[in-house]
């Protein structure tokens, strides 16, 4: 159980991301400070799962790096560095938790899109 | 002014800082409390604040309690608990109100508390040993404490070797936790890490002393 004197002290929710869910083609625009400078970085995969609940949520996002690597970040749901989420596309997938994923390259790896 | 308040522990949680940075948040329900006793080196040979917290019904008080919170000039509510802090300078009287803003945030506290039971617990758990292998030919050594000293000379065991035994339950004080957040509307007190005791503990919050 939660005590509500927890829930308002949490920070409000991002308004810049919207709706995610497993399977949904991302692109993540982060913020970063280099120095006095900030700039906005660009990690842009599937959603392997969402984790969590309430401040602690977080999403964790998968792209294919040079050389067939894969590369996994895990984002806070809530955190004021992220400038904005966009889903590029929504696709099909029966599970949370997309692992499977992890095992499969190429052409195997690819997700059918979602209409609705 | 004297910088001390009893609590009750409310949970955790994450907030961000300026940076975006995400950090581990400690809420505590801080105060308000009385002053209900002042400890004077003439009268009882050390200097302390009695400090009262938690109002309750006066029936849940024996009449002792109440009698001690309401003598001569003293009106103070029913408090059901009631705790000393040490004080150099005494600037607080009997019957004055301490909220949660003696306390600033970026200020460093201590916090004492009661850790959660573990029961009887090896010494594994109890005290970090490693255990024995789990492997080659081994049975019931797993978790097993090992040698607690030599052979005939000296024959026992010494005192104070540890081994298994009650866990946790114990007065525990985390030191030097920053102040991330303090809200005197609802007493709130906000504390960067975790703190002893389960939900709903009482802990003291005190000046820190290693600061």
């Amino acid at each position: 159980m939660m005590s509500d004197l927890i829930k308002s002290i949490e920070p409000a929710v991002n308004p810049n991301i919207p709706d995610l869910h497993p399977g949904d083609t991302v692109s993540v625009h982060v913020k970063i400070r280099e120095g006095n400078r900030e700039r906005i970085q660009e990690f842009k995969g599937i959603v392997l799962y969402m984790h969590g609940n309430g401040a602690n949520s977080t999403f964790t996002v998968r792209r294919m790096a040079s050389n067939g690597i894969g590369v996994e970040r895990t984002f806070l749901l809530r955190s004021p560095r992220i400038d904005k989420v966009v889903v590029e596309r929504h696709n099909v997938v029966r599970r949370a938790k997309l692992y499977y994923l992890r095992s499969r390259t190429g052409k195997a790896a690819r997700l059918k899109q979602k209409f609705n | 002014m004297l910088k001390g308040l009893i609590g009750k522990k409310i949970g955790m949680t994450q907030i961000f800082d300026e940076d975006g940075v995400a950090i581990p948040v400690t809420l505590i329900e801080a105060g308000p409390c009385y002053v209900t006793q002042v400890r004077t080196p003439e009268k009882d040979g050390y200097q302390a604040v009695q400090l009262g917290f938690g109002e309750t019904k006066p029936k849940r008080l024996t009449g002792g309690q109440l009698g001690h919170l309401k003598r001569g000039s003293l009106s103070l509510p029913p408090l059901r608990y009631l705790r000393e802090i040490r004080a150099k300078n005494i600037d607080v009287a009997e019957g004055d109100k301490v909220t949660v803003e003696v306390f600033s945030v970026g200020e460093r506290v201590d916090v004492v508390g009661t850790s959660k039971g573990k029961g009887f617990a090896g010494a594994v758990k109890r005290h970090g040993f490693r255990g024995g292998p789990k492997t080659h030919g081994q049975s019931d050594r797993l978790r097993a404490p090992g040698s607690r000293g030599a052979g005939t000379t000296p024959g026992r065991v010494y005192k104070g070797s540890r081994g298994a035994g009650h866990m946790g339950n114990d007065r525990v004080t985390a030191q030097n936790l920053k102040v991330v957040l303090v809200d005197a509307e609802r007493n709130l007190l906000g504390v960067r890490g975790a703190i002893p005791g389960a939900r709903g503990g009482l802990v003291v919050i005190k000046e820190a002393r290693k600061a």
